[in-house]
Order: structure tokens, then C-alpha cells, then sequence
């Protein structure tokens, strides 16, 4: 969000080339090729087991992918710890929500402030002014981005005490305290209601007009052809199919592996 | 460009992994072939009957080592918990056994024959069953409670329970060490100029017999087979109709089994036993299953051997004041550099 | 209304309880001089000692609380660190390095020591933490526990610098340049030049004035930027990573942070003891801590607090007192017979100290079972200790993802 919010431009901000990841002799995701551009809504779908969580993982250095490369704004950053990734701009939220349950929501935001924040250990120790200064400012976004996704009235709640949809705001927002430039969202709507839904969609539409990139899993396919740009099918870790909503419901190989079964 | 980005990626892992690995390494061999080198000047000085009397000492040292170093990493290996009372377990053995040995009828300087021999696996049989008793009832009231809770407070209360038996032990025997009866047969033969004593081949039979029946009882029985399940993936077993909470209070009673045997070798052995035993004697017994790749039964034996060997090498050869630092210096080395044991066998990570 | 407190309590974690906790902490503090003086009739001199050293545990409770309740590392080997503390200031504070080889003598001043012992200390840690952070929790505690071990071993065998088992004795008196005699010496804006701190009163003021800094300072640092990593770390690494958290770092600041609280309770302790031994550093003092953190409730500040001067009283007040005590009742009720030795009965005063060990183990073992929150929980290990938190599930992830 401290990012302008500009024209959508066509450059890459992701780049996956090749990527491979194996578990001993199982291949998660095999040979998987395709770019995430600045200022889309990108979709990654494809039944369960595809490998789409594990792209996820690799992208985000939590589990390397075994070969390929992946460049994020023109930096190859496979094998990256996740710190590191965070701290480039890229944050994620999880499947099965990852919250720190046991503090409160604002905290929660707090810790995703984290690799923003410059106080050093001298500076906590003795509370310095900038030290004071600064954790007032982290503070101050932390409600701003409460209030971003809506959840500002739980805001001294623990995490664990949230609504379910408050969770996955909360989420959302945690991610976005860290200012990425692209955020990886894992089935944000999953267990959503339609209405959820709604909003869900209306809040990622905010958080692109914001400047960020979203790059998203998702098995809701009202949720995925409406808001997404692009799309990427995978199916047992292999990539077959790539383009717009339209390309990708019309090409035969997406009916037969996943819409077929799923309809 | 796919290539390139491969090639960049691999090169990328091998340089981390791969140099900063290979350096410590380096490093590991190095000061491995420097204690090797010294040990070996040592080695020559003193002549060949010692080192082979120091040999047969450190065999026996090992088999002890070795069926405590396996209750540790059974009970690791299917609860993630190091057993901090184990080693206690162990002490108990001892002190249970010298008591045992004057009710069973045996006496020192006493006349062995078929009889005798029956007596003493009787004592044998008891102190084993005592022992399983006792880790089965720890399992229960302590440690059962606590499985879903955060890793630390099991661990803290392994570590009060060892305490606590310590406590127990201090209460019973004293501050100070207490004679062990000294009832097997002052017989030794001598091979190659070295002296072997009933008391070393009574270890080295009762460890093998014992070690290959684990052996068997894992891989064969129903229960050993649920206890490998379990200690794969304790939902899976539980799904597939394990009695997880029968299968781990098992795996207890075994380690029991062994540490209560090792217990009453230790007493046969050195004649001696005092309250805290269990602490000095757990934490080599868990270098060992450390070093042999913990939750591995092969490793714990195997490693139980080594440090055996290592810890009677050092006190033969090299100031024994100096040989507790060295066992933990190992324990520390191996943790750090090959986490997963020195046989360098995948251990499941969870 | 006790429903409400609670639903305040469960549910709104800016109510913060521990403000009544520190404020009577600190009027005990004050106060505790004056009623040393009136229980003991005007020599206080014992109980002002004894509360000294007590400082020095809860010095340690409050660094190892660092370690174990913010950062959710377990150190059991903290002892470790306090022998290099003490050891530190035994080396450059004293004659005896005249009797090692360097056959010279150091004096630095006390109050230089203690910033020198936090610095080797803390290094030391580093030292060992940075390989073995990365291994997981348990193994992390094995290390520690070895090191442990080690350390008093190696003071203890390199007699040629340590003296070995007689340890180092005759340290130097810690001395303050200027020093008021205070209220109880009737001029009370008397100035004493070069003030040599014999009197266990001068101890106990420092000791008070070096736990208010060091508790405001573990405070500050708990609400703030890495007070919140570690807190999060505890909770779920792998989304604390994934949040910009450097764990890795994070977790060795941790347990240098440790590491140098206890070099410095350990100056503390050898300056105050005026000698050092390897036998005052064992594993049972890492353990000591350690209960004295999970009795008091970890990552609570004034919990921990609370919890070293419980078990403090227990250990070294009662039990120590145990003995004369069930023997004295037991003449008292007629049961003389009982105190004397016979067979395995090493009678019942004997008996009684024997204890110890038993009662500590039992201590560890009950609060865990019972309550494993610890006395005076904060919040958060409150609710994580008694409902559990998530495993590590990375892993799963990746089996329901592959499998």
C-alpha cells in the first residue's frame, strides 16, 4: 500500500522457470513455467494434490523447489530464506490459517511489521524516542489495516477468539503489514459463505487498487473467474493450461482433469 | 534459460550446503585423525596386552551402555520425548537387584552350580519387571497426560521425574555409594595375555541375547510392528486400529526391561552403586543413542558400543578427570554436525 | 463480577494484572530492611545476605526468562553461563592469576566486571547458540545440558589457572566511589568516599537497584519489536518466517540476552561470596532456574520473579531447616526414637535433609501436571500451556499436499 498505485503494466513481477519439486521418488510440481504480471490478479487452481501449496511453499522458501528458478522483480531469489522473501515483498497467508492465536489481533498485524521496523536492540532496551516513535507509526498502520479488511472491532481480541472470517482477514491483513509488492493468497475463501465471498472479492479488488500484486489459490470458481486476470491450471504437479478465465474454462484438457470432475 | 536458471540454482545449493559442509567435515576428520594419532602413540607405549584388556572392559562398558542408550531412543523414537528418568530407571535396577540377590539366596564367595545360575536369572526377571513397572507408571502419571501439550512440559517433567527418583533413591540408600554384592564366580580365563572375567562374558551374553530378542520382537511380533507404525505416524496407527497409549506404555516397559538388565550388570560388574547413578550413566547412554541416529534401535546399540569403547580408551589411555568433557564434547559435535546420527540414517523429522 | 474479571482477563489482553504484582515487589523491596532489622532485634546482617543471593536467583529467573518463557527455547545449562560470570571476575578481579602462569595481578574495578562478564557471557553464547539454533527444540536443550556439564568440569581440571576443586578465593571487595550512609545511620546525607562494600545492606542495595534496571530493561524489550518476534516464534515458527522474522537471529539474541544475564548475576555472586568453586555451578542450579521460571509462570515478569523467591525460601530457607526442625518435634511429642540412626534409617533429621532432591523433582513433576501455566502465567503461556498450540505442521502441509 506504500507502493503508488499505478497503471498496470505488463512486466513480470513473478517468474517461475522450470520449477521441480520432488519428495523422494514422489515429483510435486514438475517443470512448471509461467510469470505472474505487476498489477494482476493472478489464479492458480487445479484439484486437490496438485501441487499448487507447494508452489506456494517454494516460492516463499519454506520448502525450496529441488530445481528451476524463481525470479521475483528480476531477482532469482529459489532457495531463499523466508525472511529474506518476506523482506523483498512478498507475503502469503496460509491454508489452514497460521495466526499467532494466543495474541491479540493488533499484535498479530505487529508482527508482520516486523521486517519494516528499524529499532535496533539498544533502542528497545531504553525505549529511546525513535524507538517510541516508531512502534506509535506500526501501531497506528496496524489499526489502518484492521480497518483495511474490516476487523477493526476485534483488534484487542486474541487471534484464536476471532470469527472464521475474521481470521482469514486477519490473515490478510498481517501479510499485507509486511508492504509486499506481491501477495500469495492460499484459498482465502475457503469455508466462505456467498456473501464472504462478495466481500472477499471486493477486498482483494482494494488490495490490487492499492498497487499489490495477488497471486492466489483457489477451488471456488465463481471466486477465481471473477476476479482473476489470468490463470494457471495444474493438475498432479504438471502445468496444462495457462491463459484468461475464458481460454482456461474452454480448453478441453481443464474440463476433462478438473471442471469435469468437479461438475 | 530453463537450463541456466538450473544450473545458477544448483550452483547455488552447492555452494551453501555443499562447501560450508564440506569444511566442517574437514574439520571433523581432522580432529578425529589427531585423537586417533595420539591415541595410537599411547596405544604403543603401554603394549599390546593392555590395549587388548582395555578392549575387553570397553566391550562390556558398551553393552551397558548400549541397552540403556535403547530405552532412550525407543521411547524417542515413538514419542519425541527424551526420557530424562530413564537413566534413573537404570540406577533403580542396580540398587532393586542388590537387594534382590540376598532374598533370592545368593551370597557372595558362594559355590555356583545349576541352581545358582537359576537364582540369578530369577533376580534377573524381578529387577527387569520392577524396573517395567516403574517406566510404565512414569509414562502414566506423568508423561500420558501431557502428549498434546507444548514440547517443554514433558521434557520439564522427564526432568522432575528423574529428580524425583534420584530423590527416592538418596532417601533409600544414602549420599554415599553402597556395596553391590559381589556373587558371580571369581573365574577369568586368559586370551592373547589379557584377563576375561565371568563378569564380562556374563555382559557380553545377557547384552546379545537380549539386544537380538529386541531385534526379533520388533520386526516379528504384532506389537513391535505396531510400535514401528507408531512411531511413523502415531494418527496413521491410531486409524489403522493401534492401540496407541497400549503400544507406547510398551515401548516403556521394554526400555524398562533392558535398562533393569543393564542395571544389574552394572552392579555384577563394578560392585558398586550410588543414588545419582542414573544421571552420569543416562547422559553417556543418550550421547549414544544420539550418536548412532536417535530413534534408531541399531544406532542406540551400536553407538552404545562406540562410546563405550571411547569412554574406556579415554580412561585407559588419557586422564579419566578429562572424560566426561570429552563424551559431551561428542554429544555436542554430533549434534551439531550430523544431527541425524553418525550411521548418517534418516531419521523421520516431524 | 468474578465471571467478568475473568472474561476481561481471557479476552482483553491490554488489562495488565502485573502492575499490583510489581508495585507490591517493589514495596517489599523497600521495605524489607527495616523489617529484617525488627524480626531479628537490630541484626539484620543475616537475612540482608541471604536476600542478597536470593537477588541473584531471581537476576537468573529473570535472564533465563528471556530464554525459556519469551523465546520458548530450553536452556539447561544456564548454570554454564553463571560460572563463566563468576569466574570472569574471579580471573581479572583478584590476586590469583599471580599463582597461574601469567604471574600477574589484575584489579579491575567490580562495576567493569560486570559490563566484561555480560560481554564474555553473552559471547559465549553465540558461540554455542549459532550452530545449534537451527536443530530443533529438544535437541537445543541436550546441547545446552551438555555445555553444562562441561564447563564446571573444565574449571575444575585446568587447576593450573582455576585452582581447580579449591577454586579461587580472596576476591576483590566491589567498591563505589561515593556512597550515602543512608537513613538507618541517623545522618543520612552522609557521604562515604570510596565506599567498600562489606556491609550485606551496601549488597542489598545494589542488588535492588540492579533488578529494577535489569527489569525495566527485559520489559522494554518484551514490548517491543523483538518481544513480539519471540512471542510469535513460540507460537508458530514456520509463520513467523514467513512474516519477515529472522527465527534464526531472533533466537540466538534470545539466548545471548540470557547468556549475559547470567555472566553478570554470576559477578555478582563471586564478588559477593568472594570466591569461586566449580562445585557451585552444577546442573542442579540450571535446574533451580529453570523451576523457578516454570513454578513462577513463564514469560511473566513478576511471575518469574515471585517463583525464584518462593522456591528461593524453599531451598535454601526451609529444607536447609527441615532437619532441626522434625527433630525438634519429634522430641517435643516423645518420638525420640526417631531420631536416631538405625539399619537404612539414618534418622528422621537425616531423613529430612535427604529430602531435597525428592521434593524438588516432585515440585517440577506437580506444576506441570497441575498447573503448568506456572503461578502468575502471563496471558498468552497461560492460554498456550493449558489449550495447546498448533504443531509445527509445515510437514503436514506438505503430505496433504503430496500424499
Amino acid at each position: 500500500m506504500q507502493t503508488a498505485s499505478g497503471p498496470a503494466s505488463d512486466a513480470a513481477i513473478l517468474r517461475l522457470d522450470h520449477v521441480t519439486k520432488r519428495f523422494g521418488g514422489l515429483v510435486a510440481v514438475n517443470d512448471v513455467t509461467f510469470d505472474v504480471r505487476k498489477g494482476e490478479v493472478f489464479a492458480l487452481i487445479g484439484p486437490n494434490g496438485a501441487g499448487k501449496t507447494t508452489l506456494f511453499n517454494g516460492v516463499t522458501g519454506l520448502i525450496p523447489p529441488t530445481s528451476g528458478s524463481v525470479v521475483f522483480e528480476g531477482r532469482e531469489i529459489a532457495g531463499t530464506k523466508p525472511f529474506k522473501v518476506a523482506e523483498l515483498g512478498i507475503a502469503r497467508t496460509f491454508q489452514n490459517i497460521r495466526l499467532f492465536e494466543y495474541m491479540s489481533a493488533v499484535e498479530n498485524i505487529l508482527v508482520g511489521e516486523h521486517c519494516r521496523m528499524h529499532a535496533k536492540l539498544w533502542d528497545s532496551l531504553f525505549k529511546l524516542p525513535r524507538e517510541r516513535r516508531e512502534e506509535k507509526e506500526v501501531t497506528d498502520h496496524a489499526m489502518e489495516l484492521l480497518r483495511f479488511v474490516g476487523i477493526e472491532r476485534w483488534a484487542h481480541s486474541y487471534a484464536r477468539n476471532l470469527p472464521y472470517g475474521g481470521q482469514r482477514r486477519l490473515e490478510i491483513a498481517r501479510a499485507l503489514a509486511t508492504r509486499p509488492r506481491l501477495l500469495l493468497l492460499d484459498e482465502p475463501a475457503a469455508g466462505f459463505t456467498p456473501q464472504e465471498k462478495v466481500e472477499l472479492m471486493r477486498l482483494v479488488g482494494k488490495i490490487l487498487d492499492s498497487g499489490v500484486t495477488v497471486f492466489l489459490i483457489e477451488h471456488d470458481m465463481k471466486v477465481v473467474m471473477g476476479i482473476s486476470k489470468r490463470i494457471v491450471v495444474l493438475d498432479h504437479g504438471e502445468m496444462i493450461a495457462h491463459g484468461t478465465p475464458e481460454e482456461v474454462r474452454r480448453n478441453p484438457r481443464v474440463i476433462e482433469a478438473y471442471l469435469g470432475k468437479q461438475h | 534459460m530453463g537450463a541456466v536458471g538450473e544450473a545458477i540454482r544448483r550452483r547455488r545449493s552447492d555452494l551453501r550446503s555443499g562447501l560450508t559442509g564440506r569444511a566442517l567435515d574437514v574439520g571433523l576428520y581432522v580432529l578425529i585423525l589427531a585423537f586417533l594419532f595420539l591415541l595410537g602413540t599411547r596405544v604403543i607405549e603401554h603394549g599390546p596386552d593392555y590395549l587388548l584388556q582395555i578392549f575387553f572392559f570397553a566391550l562390556a562398558n558398551g553393552a551397558i551402555y548400549a541397552l540403556i542408550a535403547l530405552g532412550y531412543t525407543m521411547v524417542y523414537g515413538i514419542i519425541e520425548l527424551i526420557n530424562f528418568a530413564h537413566g534413573d530407571v537404570f540406577a533403580f535396577g542396580a540398587f532393586a537387584s542388590a537387594s534382590l540377590i540376598p532374598l533370592f539366596g545368593l551370597s557372595e564367595g558362594q559355590v555356583w552350580g545349576p541352581f545358582t545360575i537359576l537364582q540369578l536369572l530369577a533376580v534377573f526377571v524381578v529387577t527387569m519387571l520392577l524396573c517395567a513397572v516403574l517406566n510404565v507408571s512414569i509414562e502414566r502419571i506423568a508423561y500420558r497426560p501431557l502428549r498434546h501439550a507444548p514440547r517443554l512440559a514433558p521434557l520439564i517433567t522427564a526432568i522432575g521425574m528423574s529428580f524425583f527418583l534420584e530423590g527416592a533413591m538418596f532417601l533409600w540408600k544414602g549420599p554415599s555409594s553402597v556395596h553391590y554384592p559381589d556373587v558371580l564366580p571369581d573365574l577369568s580365563f586368559t586370551i592373547l595375555g589379557a584377563r576375561v572375567g565371568v563378569k564380562e562374558i556374563t555382559v557380553w551374553i545377557t547384552t546379545i541375547v537380549l539386544v537380538v530378542g529386541l531385534a526379533l520382537f520388533i520386526d516379528r511380533s504384532r506389537l513391535g510392528k505396531a510400535m514401528r507404525a507408531t512411531a511413523q505416524d502415531r494418527d496413521a496407527a491410531q486409524l489403522m486400529g493401534i492401540d496407541i497409549d497400549r503400544t507406547i506404555a510398551a515401548t516403556f516397559f521394554i526400555g524398562a526391561v533392558l535398562a533393569g538388565a543393564g542395571g544389574i550388570m552394572y552392579g555384577l560388574s563394578y560392585n558398586t552403586a550410588v543414588f545419582d547413578l542414573g544421571f552420569s550413566a543416562g547422559l553417556v547412554a543418550f550421547t549414544a543413542a544420539v550418536f548412532g541416529g536417535i530413534g534408531n534401535i541399531y544406532g542406540a546399540a551400536i553407538g552404545g558400543l562406540v562410546l563405550g569403547l571411547i569412554r574406556t580408551f579415554w580412561d585407559g589411555y588419557f586422564d579419566s578427570a578429562w572424560s566426561d568433557v570429552v563424551i559431551f564434547a561428542i554429544l555436542i559435535m554430533v549434534l551439531v554436525f550430523r544431527p541425524t546420527g553418525i550411521l548418517g540414517m534418516r531419521v523421520p523429522e516431524k | 463480577m468474578i465471571g467478568w474479571f475473568r472474561r476481561v482477563w481471557e479476552n482483553d489482553p491490554r488489562k495488565d494484572p502485573n502492575a499490583v504484582v510489581y508495585f507490591l515487589l517493589a514495596i517489599f523491596a523497600v521495605l524489607f530492611p527495616l523489617f529484617a532489622s525488627v524480626v531479628t532485634g537490630g541484626s539484620p546482617n543475616f537475612l540482608l545476605s541471604v536476600a542478597g543471593d536470593a537477588g541473584v536467583y531471581v537476576l537468573l529467573t529473570l535472564g533465563l526468562n528471556v530464554v525459556v518463557g519469551m523465546a520458548g527455547l530450553l536452556d539447561l545449562g544456564y548454570a554454564a553461563f553463571f560460572a563463566i560470570g563468576a569466574y570472569t571476575y574471579a580471573f581479572i578481579a583478584s590476586d590469583h592469576l599471580a599463582v597461574t602462569p601469567l604471574q600477574t595481578t589484575l584489579h579491575v574495578p567490580f562495576w567493569i566486571v560486570l559490563l566484561i562478564a555480560l560481554f564474555v557471557a553473552a559471547s559465549f553464547g553465540v558461540i554455542l547458540g549459532a550452530p545449534t539454533l537451527r536443530l530443533r527444540g529438544d535437541y537445543l536443550a541436550i546441547v545446552t545440558l551438555g555445555f553444562g556439564e562441561i564447563v564446571p568440569r573444565v574449571f575444575k581440571n585446568t587447576s593450573t589457572w582455576t585452582s581447580g576443586v579449591n577454586g579461587i578465593s580472596a576476591l576483590d571487595t566491589p567498591e563505589l566511589p561515593i556512597w550515602f550512609k543512608g537513613p538507618w545511620s541517623g545522618d543520612p546525607l552522609a557521604v562515604v568516599q570510596n565506599f567498600k562494600i562489606f556491609d550485606p545492606l551496601g549488597y542489598y542495595v545494589i542488588m535492588v537497584v540492579l533488578l529494577v534496571i535489569c527489569v525495566v530493561l527485559v520489559r522494554n524489550l518484551q514490548n517491543s519489536r523483538m518481544g513480539r518476534a519471540w512471542a510469535a516464534i513460540r507460537e508458530d515458527e514456520v509463520a513467523a518466517a514467513a512474516m519477515g522474522v529472522n527465527t534464526v537471529q531472533a533466537k540466538l539474541l534470545a539466548f545471548a540476552i540470557g547468556a549475559a544475564f547470567s555472566g553478570f548475576a554470576g559477578t555478582f555472586y563471586g564478588a559477593k561470596l568472594s570466591l569461586v568453586s566449580p562445585e557451585n555451578f552444577g546442573f542442579s542450579v540450571s535446574i533451580t532456574v529453570l523451576v523457578m521460571v516454570v513454578l513462577g509462570g513463564m514469560g511473566n515478569i513478576p511471575g518469574v520473579m515471585l517463583g525464584s523467591l518462593l522456591i528461593y525460601l524453599v531451598i535454601f530457607m526451609v529444607l536447609p531447616s527441615l532437619p532441626d526442625t522434625v527433630t525438634s518435634i519429634a522430641n517435643a511429642i516423645g518420638l525420640t526414637g526417631l531420631t536416631q540412626a538405625s539399619g537404612d534409617f539414618p534418622g528422621i533429621g537425616e531423613f529430612a535433609a535427604r529430602l531435597k532432591f525428592l521434593i524438588f523433582g516432585l515440585i517440577l513433576v506437580l506444576v506441570m501436571l497441575l498447573r503448568p501455566q506456572g503461578l502468575l502465567p502471563s496471558r498468552e503461556r497461560e492460554q498456550e500451556l493449558t489449550k495447546g498450540t498448533h504443531d509445527d505442521t509445515i510437514i503436514e502441509d506438505v503430505q496433504a499436499e503430496t500424499g
